[in-house]
């Protein structure tokens, strides 16, 4: 088996603040083969965003990568680089996307300029070239009248078309991974039909992995290929995209999936997962969805568990794996007993 | 076939009054320049809106940013001073009430709004938001306002206890419950709800929207429901307007919006909302370009230059289509999608080139099975 | 696990907790407290008046010494009795004149920003005309045509040329807040916005306050010593230098004592604004208890 572009292993990245020690990402490990599209999913607070920007060493004070954490991409780890190497994979083999194309863009530079910039640091092209390079990049992404356009301002374009400069700016220098977060939230649902098309046609052609990390099912459905869920700062569940939706394991996946309407569906009532994410300063012991889960037992309040490997790729951080039979009596979570919210 | 009819505006299949009856609102703002303020032109957020909402239903307004929807729901209620139309509560004309008049309908008139973060007084305790209400309104005082303060406290899911505790400490849906409660505390009949769980996470937003089809099953409100997600509506409402541009293309009852949307632009909102069914590779109706600036809106038919009717043509730039019923309870602005009142022979005249024809493409259906070709019989 | 089990609370001690925790503002406010306390206690802290002339002969001019820790001055009058008789004078000067000026500037900003149309053209431009002319200039032409003040009366013409900047700042800052969904819900209850606004919109204004208490004492001390602040014999810090303007280097404890005095004071305050200031940074504010927002319209 070909090794995959990245691997994370047991990444920890904590936050120390004056209320206490923040462990947004607690202990998470996945990989994302070349090729393919691996989606994150989680709601607010589960740490997928810290994620995106560990893999890339781009958090700051006061947090920090833990020791012990490896980020391995294309044969090296990626912890043991200075910032200069570091600088090196930035942009040219690693790209990100963010989600609020406004910020993620400089009002007082053209787009154009932009984009050529990317080229001239991380291709060492002349000014001329790079120009002529960003010119292509905003044609390749559908940019109409690019050669005029490449001249405006990010104020003057909406914000589709803005985020469409900021994929431009991605794939300036053909990386072997885009990270993408929430890169379409941001934007109205007609707009992200269009900008999820135009990532995954690239991504095709180019051969681009992509990390999509969003809260959307539906997008990820549509997209990706493997699907990540996490939930307080851990993986609690991986599977194919068809796995997932067909066969969810994990109480909370199947709380999310619940949970979201879909239109053309007759539910009556939305399915609700009771109560709140904990903080990240104080993660509950033993199981940490324990309070919200309709089956738990009271190991899962005692002991923490591990990922369960249920076959061809599919894991689950769940004791339902070893005693399934506790599957068969939900009762209403600890949550909402203690009152809804 | 039924004389399509544009006078009579787009009503409930119910023969009861209307709580709110909205005529040609319009609401433009004034684009000013130079040092005077030169008046140079006019963003027409709202232009010549017109609907019903029956006691104890849900009228959802959709559409996406730019539209006009948030504005249509807070000129409804006079937060914002409408430019021109007749906005009419319980047979009550609201444009035209004074100060005093206005303040006690504000009592049966509520709101609740999108960003749980600027919503709520951060120098306020939760109890005494929810209490402000009562005490304008004369409607507790003392020991028996601090009393409803915790029944409303709790009949929105929140512990009692809470009341002294301030906004900050809560998370964003447990804030939103706040900010119904605070709209239930003057006993309102009609909620416009703005947006009340866009900002919020797909499991709290389940539980928001739960809490307000209880409260409304519980106290009989009606909710002018102003969304862009259309998975969230079709959940909640009764009856759908769908807006572009400052009018409504499309109005129809929820079943009937979904299963065979008329108006282009519906259909392709409508293809654009993502399925959760991996493997089913949907068709996608994929608009061109951006929406076009209220400042500037195009001519005829504001949807013309990004649709994908395969009739649209010069007619469709040269006359405004009138919002019509094309079948029993189902209206929308659409010269294309017969029957229409505007005859062939008048698009002819005004260039037209393509006669008007049924289109319904599967990329707009999310329930595979269905694939009409035409609309169910008219009555 | 839901909204933790915290004690409720307010704003204004959540600000006064973070405030706290600088160690900027905990050594201001300790060093403020002493100075304001050396203030209260003069008569108990010294046996001598600050107008007496104790020994026109014998002892004027004295350099520091056991009897007098900061000397005497030309007029044979203890300098530190006039130190700490003159904090009192300068302190009651800036913090009377900041509290007028700051109240009348928050009301002044918080009309114009909340009226707007007319109102606020015309009120802007005022302050707009009044920043255009020094501060200095203005007094200087005052007591030109009134002759000598008196201490009340300098107090409410300081008053008079420092609130243009506050009322500017909370303009702004109403001009924000008047469009918050908060205020709208306020005016959609029915209810006034204005005990919705006013609140919070005085944050610049307080963080104003503090920084002009400094700059007030400074203005109080040059008016003084250029002798057009208090009348003599009244001791200010500011006049106690100007009785030493002509020998600074003979007599140097005229013009270091209160001078320190002014720098100690005045280094206080600023670093009592500044922590004020970062407190009340809203990146800073705390969050909500459990982040379940998907993106910050």
């Amino acid at each position: 088996m070909t090794e995959p572009l990245l691997e994370l292993d047991d990444l920890r990245t904590y936050f120390y603040t004056d209320t206490g020690v923040a462990r947004a990402v607690d202990g998470v490990s996945f990989h994302v083969n070349a090729g393919e599209t691996v989606g994150v999913v989680g709601e607010s607070g589960c740490g997928k965003s810290v994620t995106a920007l560990s893999i890339l060493r781009l958090v700051r004070p006061p947090g920090r990568i833990e020791r012990g954490s490896a980020i391995r991409f294309e044969g090296k780890d990626l912890m043991a680089l200075d910032e200069r190497a570091m600088q090196q994979v930035r942009g040219n083999r690693i790209a990100m996307v963010f989600q609020e194309p406004m910020t993620a863009l400089n009002p007082v530079f053209t787009i154009g300029d932009q984009i050529a910039e990317v080229a001239r640091i991380h291709a060492g092209m002349s000014r001329r070239d790079a120009w002529a390079k960003a010119v292509e990049m905003l044609t390749l992404v559908g940019m109409p009248a690019a050669e005029q356009r490449a001249g405006e301002y990010p104020h003057q374009l909406s914000g589709g078309m803005r985020q469409r400069v900021v994929i431009a700016m991605a794939l300036v220098m053909n990386p072997a991974l885009v990270i993408a977060d929430e890169p379409t939230t941001a934007l109205d649902v007609t707009i992200q039909a269009q900008i999820l098309e135009l990532l995954a046609d690239l991504t095709r052609r180019l051969g681009t992995s992509v990390l999509l990390i969003t809260h959307d099912l539906g997008v990820v459905a549509e997209n990706c290929q493997r699907v990540i869920v996490m939930y307080a700062g851990e993986v609690v569940e991986e599977a194919t995209t068809a796995t997932l939706f067909a066969d969810a394991h994990h109480p909370y996946t199947e709380g999310l999936l619940g949970a979201m309407p879909r239109v053309g569906s007759d539910a009556e009532r939305l399915a609700t997962i009771p109560g709140t994410v904990p903080p990240p300063t104080a993660w509950p012991p033993g199981c940490r969805f324990h309070d919200r889960c309709p089956y738990a037992w009271d190991r899962c309040a005692r002991e923490h568990p591990p990922l369960y490997q249920l076959g061809g790729g599919h894991v689950s951080r769940c004791h339902l794996a070893e005693e399934p039979e506790h599957r068969a009596h939900p009762h209403p979570p600890l949550a909402a007993e203690l009152g809804v919210a | 076939m039924t004389t399509p009819t544009t006078l009579a505006p787009p009503r409930t299949r119910q023969t009861v009054a209307p709580l709110l009856a909205v005529r040609d609102l319009v609401k433009h703002f004034p684009i000013r320049h130079g040092v005077f303020g030169r008046v140079t032109g006019q963003v027409r957020a709202v232009d010549g809106v017109s609907f019903d909402v029956a006691p104890a239903e849900t009228l959802a307004l959709v559409g996406e940013s730019g539209c006009g929807k948030s504005t249509t729901g807070r000129a409804v209620l006079r937060l914002i001073e409408p430019t021109s139309g007749s906005v009419e509560f319980a047979g009550q004309d609201v444009l035209a009430l004074g100060a005093r008049d206005l303040r006690a309908l504000r009592r049966q008139m509520q709101i609740v709004f999108q960003d749980p973060f600027s919503s709520l007084n951060p120098r306020m305790t939760i109890g005494a938001i929810v209490r402000e209400g009562l005490t304008i309104h004369h409607l507790a005082e003392g020991a028996a306002a601090d009393a409803r303060v915790k029944q409303l406290l709790e009949e929105v899911g929140l512990r009692p206890e809470y009341a002294s505790r301030y906004p900050h400490e809560f998370s964003g849906g447990q804030r939103q419950r706040v900010g119904i409660a605070r709209a239930l505390s003057v006993e309102p009949k009609f909620i416009v709800c703005d947006e009340p769980v866009s900002a919020l996470d797909v499991s709290v937003q389940a539980q928001v929207v739960n809490l307000l089809q209880d409260l409304q099953r519980d106290r009989g409100l009606a909710y002018l429901f102003i969304a862009h997600d259309l998975s969230v509506v079709e959940h909640i409402a009764d009856r759908v307007a769908v807006m572009y541009l400052g009018h409504i293309v499309e109005l129809a009852g929820v079943d009937a919006l979904y299963t065979h949307p008329i108006m282009p632009y519906t259909q392709a909102l409508l293809s654009a909302v993502p399925a959760p069914e991996p493997g089913v590779k949907r068709e996608r109706i994929l608009l061109s370009g951006d929406v076009p600036s209220p400042a500037n809106p195009p001519s005829g038919c504001v949807f013309h230059p990004r649709c994908q009717h395969p009739a649209r043509d010069a007619a469709c730039a040269a006359i405004v289509p009138p919002l019509e019923e094309k079948a029993p309870g189902h209206w929308a602005a659409c010269i294309k999608q017969p029957p229409s009142s505007v005859t062939w022979d008048e698009q002819r005249a005004a260039g037209g080139t393509r006669p008007p024809e049924f289109f319904l493409p599967r990329a707009a259906l999310h329930r595979a099975a269905q694939a009409p070709t035409t609309l169910p019989p008219t009555a | 696990m839901s909204a933790r089990a915290t004690r409720a609370t307010s704003f204004g001690a959540l600000l006064l907790a973070r405030t706290w925790r600088d160690p900027r503002s905990r050594v201001a406010s300790v060093v403020l407290a002493l100075v304001a306390l050396a203030a209260l206690l003069a008569p108990l802290l010294t046996p001598y008046d600050p107008a007496a002339q104790l020994d026109i002969v014998r002892l004027r001019s004295l350099a520091p010494s056991l009897a007098h820790p900061f000397g005497t001055d030309p007029y044979s009058r203890d300098v530190l009795t006039r130190v700490l008789f003159g904090a009192r004078v300068s302190l009651s000067i800036a913090f009377a004149a900041v509290a007028l000026s700051i109240s009348f500037g928050i009301l002044v900003g918080v009309v114009a920003g909340y009226v707007g149309g007319m109102v606020d053209v015309v009120l802007m431009r005022l302050v707009d005309a009044a920043l255009a002319i020094p501060r200095l200039l203005l007094i200087i032409a005052v007591v030109a045509l009134w002759g000598s003040l008196s201490v009340a009366s300098l107090t409410v013409l300081i008053a008079g040329v420092g609130w243009f900047t506050v009322s500017r700042l909370v303009r702004a800052e109403t001009l924000v807040v008047r469009d918050r969904d908060y205020v709208v819900a306020a005016r959609a209850l029915g209810t006034s916005p204005w005990r919705h606004v006013l609140p919070n919109v005085v944050g610049p204004g307080i963080v104003n306050a503090t920084l002009a208490v400094g700059n007030v004492i400074l203005l109080e001390a040059g008016l003084s010593y250029l002798g057009i602040g208090v009348r003599p014999p009244t001791a200010s810090w500011g006049s106690i230098i100007q009785d030493g303007a002509e020998r600074v280097s003979d007599l140097w404890w005229l013009t270091v004592f209160p001078g320190l005095a002014i720098v100690v004071t005045v280094f206080a305050c600023n670093a009592l604004g500044d922590a004020l200031r970062d407190a009340l940074d809203p990146r800073q504010l705390p969050l909500s208890a459990s982040e379940d927002l998907v993106h910050r319209p």
